[in-house]
C-alpha cells in the first residue's frame, strides 16, 4: 500500500471521522513502541564495546575510520581537524600528548600538524561489528547453552506430542470407566502451576537422580493439560465412521491411533508443536531452580547469569540475546496465523 | 489388515530429485520404526483385550501428571507441616502449623515491617500493587487495541502482528531489551537529556522500578489479551452494526450499547487471566530489577524461589507454606474463572 493511496482512502461516505485519524495515530505509535525496542537491541548488538559506552548513543552502529599511513606500522584513527587558519582537513592521529594531538596528513605523510584535541572530531562510518557474534562462540559456553536449549526444546516437544496425543485420543474416542476422573485430573493440573510446587518437584527430580541433567528440565513439563485439551477438542470432530471401519478391518487400537487419528489431527498437532517450542525455548523459573552448573544451563539461564555479572559485557550480551531471538522470530514470521488462531480458540498460551 | 493412507509419505513418488529420495529413505526408516511399535502394541491388545487398551493410552500422560503435579502437591503440604533443613520429608520433624504461624506472625498485615517474615509480606504487598496496576493498564490497552484493530483499517494483519509479536519473546529477552533502553546511559535517558531533562536512574527509584515492571509486563503480554478480545469482537454479528448505522447512531453509543455488552464474556476472561498471571509474576521483573531497589519489586514467587533455592539456608518448609498460600489464592481465582466461563457459554 503506497502512502499516497492510504491518504486518499476515504470512508464510504467520503469523510474521515476523527476516530479514524486517532486510530491510525494509535497504530503508528504502537509500531514505534512495539518494534522500536527490539530494533534498538538489534542495532546495538552490532556496535563496538566503545561505542556502546558512548552517551548520548548513536542511532546506527558507527565506528571510527582508520587509515594506513606510509611509515606507520599500525592503522591510525582518522579525525576531522580544524587547523589554526580555520581550514578543515581530515587527519590521522599519531599520538596524543595531553591536550595536544600530533596529526599527519594521510595524503602527504611528510606534513605533520599539532592540533588541540578540542578541535578534533572523529570521522566515523557505518560498520556492523560481527565480532560480538563470533567471539562469544569461542570465549564462553555459549554454544553449549545453545545446544542445551535446542536439545531440551526438541526432545520435550516430541514427548509432549506423543503422550498428550495418546491421552487426547483416549479421552475423545472411547467411553470407559474412570473417564470423568481422568478428565478431572487434566483440569486439576491446569490449576496447579509450577510456581506453587517448585520445591517438591525439585525433590522428585533429586530422587530420580536428575539434578543438573537436561532431563530435569524436560520431564516435569512434558505432560501439558493445554495440549490434551487442544488435541481432544480437535479429535472430537473427526468422523467416527472412519474409526469404526478400521476396527471392522481388524486394525488394532494402536494402529487406529497412529495411522488414522494422528495423520488426521496434524493441524492440531502443529499448533501444539508451535506452543511447545515456544514454552520450552522461553522457559525460565524451573530451569533456574534446577540447573545450578553452568554446563547444563539453557540459553535463557545463561543469558540471565551473564547479565547478572558485575561487569556486564553488553556487546556480547546483546548479540547473544539477538541469537536467542532468531528461532522465535522465524516461528513468528512463518506461523503467526497458527498461533493466533490457537490462542483465540483455547484462550491459552 | 487394511491398507491405510498413512500420511507419512510411504508411497514412492517417482521424482528424480535428491530431496525426494532423501525424504523417501527417511520415511522408509520411520515406517520400519513404526511397524516395530505396531507389533508389541498388537500383542498387548490381544493380552489385555481391546477395551482396556484405553488405559494404555492414558497411562503415560497421567503418570507424568501424578509424578510431577499431584504427588508434589501432597509433598508440598508435608513440607509446610515439617521443619528442619533436609530436602527429604522422612528426615524432617513434624511441627504442625508452626511454619504458617511463623509466616503469619504480623503486628499488622498492612505493614510488612511489623511481620517476622517481612520479605514475604513485602512480596504480598508488591504483588498486589503490581497486579492491580497491571490489570487496569492491561485491560485498557488491550481493549483499545482490539477495538482499533477491529475497525476497517488498512494493513490490519500487519498491525495485529506488531502488537502480537512480543508475546513470543522470552521473559529474559523482554527484560534485557528494556533494561538496555532504561539503563543510566540508555536510549531513554539520552532522549530526556536531549529535551533538556535530567538523567533518571530508573532502577534506583522504587516508584520508577515498579512503573517499568508494570509497563514491561503490559508491553510483553498485551498482544495475547488483544487477540482474545479481537476474537470476541469479530464474533459480534455484523447486522447489529448495520442496524445501528441505519439509525445513524453515534459511534460512542454503538460502543457502549452494543460492543461492550456483547464483549463482556471475553472481557471477564481477560480480567481473570490477567489477575492469575499477575499474582504469579516473576521472570520479567526478576531479570529487569532483581526485585530491587531493596525489596521494592520483590514478588511472592521470587520470595518462594529465593527462600528455597537461592539463600544460604534453604528453608524448604517456609517456601512450601508460602506456596500453599499462593496456591489457595490461585485456586480461588481459577474457580472464579471457571464459573464465569461456564455461565458465559
Amino acid at each position: 500500500m503506497k502512502p499516497i493511496q492510504l491518504l486518499r482512502a476515504r470512508r464510504r461516505n467520503g469523510h474521515w471521522h476523527w476516530t479514524d485519524i486517532a486510530a491510525y495515530a494509535y497504530l503508528g505509535l504502537g509500531v514505534v513502541l512495539m518494534f522500536g525496542p527490539v530494533m534498538w537491541l538489534v542495532l546495538s548488538s552490532f556496535k563496538t564495546q566503545a561505542s556502546l559506552l558512548e552517551f548520548p548513543p548513536s542511532l546506527l552502529p558507527l565506528s571510527q575510520q582508520e587509515v594506513r599511513v606510509e611509515g606507520f606500522p599500525q592503522p591510525l584513527p582518522l579525525f576531522a581537524a580544524t587547523l589554526d587558519n580555520g581550514e578543515r582537513r581530515e587527519l590521522a592521529q599519531i599520538r596524543r600528548i595531553g591536550l595536544i594531538a600530533q596529526m599527519v596528513d594521510p595524503a602527504d605523510p611528510k606534513r605533520q600538524y599539532r592540533v588541540p584535541t578540542a578541535r578534533l572530531a572523529p570521522v566515523r562510518h557505518l560498520s556492523f561489528v560481527t565480532s560480538n557474534y563470533t567471539e562469544p562462540l569461542q570465549k564462553f559456553a555459549f554454544t553449549r547453552y545453545l545446544w542445551n536449549s535446542v536439545f531440551v526444546t526438541t526432545i520435550a516437544t516430541l514427548i509432549t506430542l506423543l503422550i498428550n496425543s495418546m491421552a487426547a485420543y483416549a479421552l475423545s474416542i472411547y467411553e470407559f470407566r474412570g473417564k470423568t476422573i481422568a478428565m478431572l485430573m487434566v483440569i486439576g493440573t491446569l490449576m496447579i502451576p509450577i510456581t506453587i510446587i517448585l520445591v517438591p518437584v525439585y525433590l522428585v527430580i533429586t530422587k530420580l537422580g536428575l539434578v543438573n541433567s537436561l532431563w530435569a528440565v524436560i520431564l516435569p513439563g512434558a505432560a501439558t493439560p493445554t495440549g490434551v485439551f487442544l488435541l481432544r477438542q480437535y479429535m472430537l470432530t473427526l468422523p467416527r465412521d472412519l474409526i469404526e471401519a478400521a476396527r471392522m478391518d481388524k486394525a488394532s487400537e494402536w494402529q487406529i491411533y497412529w495411522r488414522i487419528v494422528m495423520p488426521l489431527a496434524a493441524p492440531a498437532l502443529a499448533v501444539l508443536a508451535i506452543f511447545s517450542i515456544m514454552w520450552r525455548w522461553n522457559e525460565f523459573l524451573w530451569p533456574l531452580a534446577v540447573l545450578t552448573r553452568s554446563e547444563s544451563f539453557t540459553l535463557q539461564i545463561g543469558l540471565n547469569a551473564f547479565q547478572g555479572e558485575l561487569q556486564t559485557q553488553w556487546n556480547y550480551l546483546l548479540a547473544m540475546t539477538v541469537v536467542s531471538l532468531v528461532p522465535v522470530a522465524l516461528v513468528f514470521v512463518f506461523l503467526q496465523r497458527f498461533i493466533a488462531t490457537g490462542i483465540a480458540n483455547t484462550g491459552m498460551k | 489388515m487394511i491398507d491405510l493412507p498413512d500420511g507419512i509419505g510411504l508411497q514412492a513418488v517417482p521424482t528424480a530429485s535428491r530431496l525426494a529420495r532423501l525424504r523417501r529413505s527417511g520415511a522408509t526408516i520411520l515406517g520400519a520404526v513404526l511397524r516395530l511399535i505396531d507389533r508389541p502394541m498388537g500383542l498387548l491388545q490381544r493380552l489385555i483385550g481391546e477395551r482396556r487398551m484405553v488405559y494404555v493410552f492414558l497411562l503415560p500422560n497421567l503418570a507424568f501428571f501424578s509424578l510431577f503435579v499431584f504427588v508434589p502437591l501432597a509433598i508440598d503440604l508435608a513440607y509446610s507441616l515439617t521443619g528442619g533443613e533436609s530436602l527429604f520429608p522422612s528426615q524432617r520433624p513434624y511441627v504442625g502449623t508452626e511454619q504458617y504461624a511463623y509466616l503469619f506472625d504480623c503486628g499488622s498485615f498492612f505493614d510488612p515491617a511489623s511481620c517476622r517474615v517481612d520479605h514475604f509480606w513485602r512480596g504480598v504487598a508488591n504483588t498486589m500493587r503490581f497486579t492491580v496496576f497491571q490489570l487496569v493498564s492491561m485491560v485498557t490497552f488491550s481493549l483499545v487495541t482490539a477495538l482499533v484493530l477491529n475497525m476497517r483499517i488498512r494493513g490490519r494483519g500487519f498491525f495485529r502482528a506488531v502488537y502480537f509479536f512480543p508475546v513470543l519473546l522470552s521473559p529474559v529477552v523482554v527484560a534485557l531489551v528494556w533494561k538496555w533502553i532504561l539503563q543510566r546511559d540508555g536510549l531513554l535517558n539520552a532522549g530526556l537529556t536531549m529535551i533538556g531533562g535530567q538523567k533518571i536512574l530508573f532502577f534506583v527509584d522504587p516508584g520508577w522500578a515498579m512503573f517499568w515492571s508494570v509497563f514491561v509486563s503490559v508491553w510483553a503480554h498485551m498482544g495475547f489479551y488483544t487477540l482474545i478480545l479481537l476474537a470476541g469482537l469479530q464474533a459480534i454479528p455484523a447486522d447489529l452494526y448495520e442496524a445501528a448505522q441505519m439509525d445513524a447512531t453515534p459511534r460512542w453509543r454503538v460502543l457502549v450499547r452494543i460492543t461492550l455488552p456483547l464483549l463482556w464474556p471475553n472481557l471477564i476472561v481477560v480480567i481473570v487471566l490477567a489477575m492469575i498471571r499477575g499474582v504469579q509474576t516473576f521472570d520479567e521483573v526478576f531479570v529487569l530489577t532483581g526485585g530491587g531497589p531493596g525489596t521494592a519489586t520483590l514478588m511472592i514467587v521470587q520470595y518462594i524461589y529465593e527462600t528455597a533455592f537461592a539463600s544460604q539456608v534453604q528453608n524448604f518448609g517456609l517456601a512450601a507454606a508460602a506456596s500453599i498460600v499462593l496456591g489457595v489464592v490461585l485456586f480461588l481465582l481459577t474457580l472464579a474463572q471457571l464459573s464465569r466461563t461456564r455461565s458465559a457459554s
